[in-house]
């Protein structure tokens, strides 16, 4: 199997996070292979958010270490993370709300093209922004609400924009936290058609709630309870494990 | 890169547009060079050498406010410090004879604060918000009082003075004149403008935007929020100490008022007045609160309350400031439908302006029975003299007051209607989004 050879993209080890007394993960060992398309299923308040935060950089571990590609990002900064090509979503949209859709996905890019801080250059006069985000916004289908404020847009587009901000850098390991809430039925299946398309050839680490949408995209699902995984397999072995019927999927999904 | 994608991007300028922004670049120049031949006095030439001052202070102030979202009640720390260096350098230049020109100072200033930004900065730009606005206060007062007490330095009350004319001449220009002293400005400000508008339009200026908006997705887009902020805050305090710079050159004496709340405050209205949300809103501030601050000063005693009103009015009803308010109207200007309005403002303006006008009659009244009771009671304001004892003009005051607050508000409800009216017809027309 080709994820054998890849290597791994993201590791957990023996990662867990308490909030005073209240522990939230609970010795998460986890693993993703690159290239790999991995589910993060589980009940509400299972800790999924709190596990993306955790990789993401956004908190901490209180013990455990994570790694991207092999190296210790645990305790890095979000931005420095960033930099090493892991790219994250929100759940809740989190978009520059007062800047158009072109100012937002721009910013996304400068980092990723070097432009780093730098004062002295004219925006206008960088060819290689304005193609990565001209390009990044025909995948995302926004170029009729280009010059529109974030803030504007309707909640599936701004969903959508979410993503494009994500994928904008670059980054060959992308985390998205439940692209599809609160989508309709026909906003779905083109999110996930999206989704598939941009992180072809990407490690992807997905948190999702429609069975649909998981079963359909994932190569492999971790299915996390109380903040601990309970199993990991593809969907075939989630389907039947007999564990995660009884925490989760009940009968529905069976 | 595909041509698809290329059709996707907005459209560069074109010539036409590069031709149109150059040329107002040049109209402004030219305009900065007529206008001291339309008004040569010298009350008006100081006067639009403050301006000057005060759009390059308040536009710094917008690259923390507007473009980076941190509210700073300290920036007269960086101003005050660029003006005590500049009195400082004159001296010194003055003394020792170096061939260093006094067009040359404002840019000790601008250093000057800098590297004061750059020394304090870097603690209090570490969250924006409430901790930052607090941090800002602190260092403010923290200056202030130093001011005081570092005599040798900051020359106590009376401050440090200089004389401009004893540094050395390029071309014969001695800088005694206030004329010459108008050009220096004018020429500082517009380099101050266009440096101030570049940086804008930079990669830091975009980012300082995004992490107004929202520093937290900013660093997952591989940005650390508090070096943009430290950033902004750096170029800030340069731009604050070239207009302390031009303060102290023009008066020729720096003192702790530079640096003081009063001085922050100032710069923070003007802004805000002028309307953050623009480039040239700080501008439209600085020239309304300059202008508005030396007239009102002659006309009433209490001209610092009038000044608070107006705050209070913008914040509360325009809190896109005087900018937001005319910009407002460019759709209905495109869409021709804006004459539709500006009978309703006719309307709404005569109960407005009899509220205002018994709102001022009441203010003096007030202020003349509470500030110097034992005089005569037959006062002037505004160049109008009136008997503040006599109950007609009381019942005259209340009478515009509540009278002109009743119509008003009917009248404003109009306004509302024509605006909606206007606007959906704009709309129709395809000209507003």
């Amino acid at each position: 199997m080709s994820q054998f050879l890849k290597g791994t993209a993201i590791e957990l080890r023996g990662v867990e996070k308490t909030f005073g007394i209240t522990s939230v993960i609970r010795n998460v060992d986890l693993k993703v292979a690159q290239g790999e398309r991995h589910a993060l299923i589980g009940p509400n308040g299972a800790g999924k958010s709190t596990l993306f935060n955790l990789i993401s950089g956004y908190m901490k571990p209180s013990v455990g270490q994570i790694l991207l590609r092999d190296e210790t990002i645990s305790g890095l900064p979000p931005y420095q993370i960033n930099r090493r090509g892991l790219s994250r979503s929100f759940q809740v949209t989190n978009v520059f709300a007062n800047m158009t859709v072109w100012e937002n996905i721009r910013c996304a890019v400068l980092w990723a093209t070097g432009q780093r801080y730098a004062f002295w250059k004219n925006i206008d006069n960088l060819p290689e922004v304005r193609e990565r985000t001209a390009q990044i916004l025909v995948d995302i289908s926004l170029t009729a609400r280009r010059d529109v404020p974030a803030g504007l847009l309707t909640y599936a587009e701004q969903r959508a924009l979410e993503i494009g901000i994500t994928i904008a850098g670059g980054a060959d390991v992308i985390l998205l936290d439940e692209p599809t809430a609160g989508m309709s039925h026909a906003e779905t299946e083109r999110a996930v058609a999206l989704i598939r398309r941009l992180t072809e050839g990407r490690t992807l680490l997905i948190v999702e709630h429609d069975m649909s949408v998981v079963f359909g995209l994932a190569d492999r699902i971790s299915v996390l309870v109380y903040g601990q995984i309970i199993a990991s397999g593809t969907p075939e072995e989630i389907r039947g494990n007999k564990k995660v019927k009884e925490a989760y999927l009940g009968e529905e999904a069976a | 890169m595909s041509d698809l994608a290329s059709s996707a991007a907005p459209p560069l300028p074109a010539a036409a547009d590069k031709l149109k922004f150059y040329g107002l670049w040049l109209a402004v120049i030219v305009a900065l060079l007529v206008l001291p031949k339309l008004f040569s006095s010298g009350g008006s030439l100081t006067t639009f050498s403050l301006i000057g001052i005060s759009i390059i202070f308040a536009l710094s102030y917008n690259i923390l406010l507007g473009q980076t979202g941190m509210l700073s009640f300290g920036h007269a720390v960086y101003y005050g410090l660029g003006g005590f260096l500049a009195i400082h350098a004159i001296n010194i230049v003055a003394k020792n004879k170096f061939a260093i020109p006094l067009p040359v100072i404002p840019l000790i200033g601008g250093l000057t604060g800098l590297v004061f930004a750059a020394l304090l900065g870097w603690v209090s730009t570490r969250r924006s918000g409430t901790a930052f606005a607090m941090i800002s206060l602190g260092l403010a007062e923290l200056v202030a009082s130093s001011a005081l007490i570092l005599r040798t330095f900051f020359g106590g009350e009376a401050g440090v003075s200089a004389n401009r004319t004893k540094v050395f001449r390029l071309f014969d220009w001695s800088f005694g004149p206030q004329i010459q002293i108008y050009y220096l400005v004018a020429a500082w400000t517009l380099l101050a403008v266009l440096a101030m508008y570049a940086l804008t339009r930079t990669p830091l200026g975009r980012m300082c935007n995004a992490v107004r908006d929202n520093p937290e997705r900013v660093q997952f887009v591989g940005y650390d929020p508090h070096v943009i902020r430290y950033l902004a805050f750096c170029f800030s305090g340069f731009f604050a100490g070239i207009a302390g710079a031009l303060a102290a050159i023009n008066f020729e004496i720096a003192n702790s008022a530079y640096l003081g709340a009063v001085q922050s405050g100032t710069v923070l209205f003007a802004t805000y007045i002028g309307g953050i949300g623009f480039f040239i809103g700080p501008i439209v501030g600085a020239i309304f609160v300059t202008i508005l601050s030396l007239g009102l000063s002659d006309l009433t005693p209490v001209w610092q309350l009038y000044f608070g009103l107006i705050f209070i009015a913008v914040v509360m009803y325009a809190p896109g400031g005087l900018t937001g308010l005319l910009m407002m109207h460019r759709p209905l200007l495109r869409a021709g439908t804006l004459t539709r309005v500006l009978p309703s403002y006719a309307v709404a303006f005569v109960p407005t302006l009899a509220m205002i006008t018994g709102l001022m009659l009441a203010i003096e009244t007030i202020v003349h029975f509470t500030v110097n009771p034992g005089d005569d009671s037959h006062i002037k304001s505004f160049g109008i003299p009136f008997d503040a004892a006599s109950p007609y003009i009381w019942a005259m005051a209340a009478m515009l007051i509540f009278g002109g607050f009743y119509l008003s508000r009917k009248t404003w409800t109009r306004v509302a209607q024509a605006w909606d009216e206007a606007l959906s017809s704009a709309r129709d027309k395809g000209v507003a989004a």
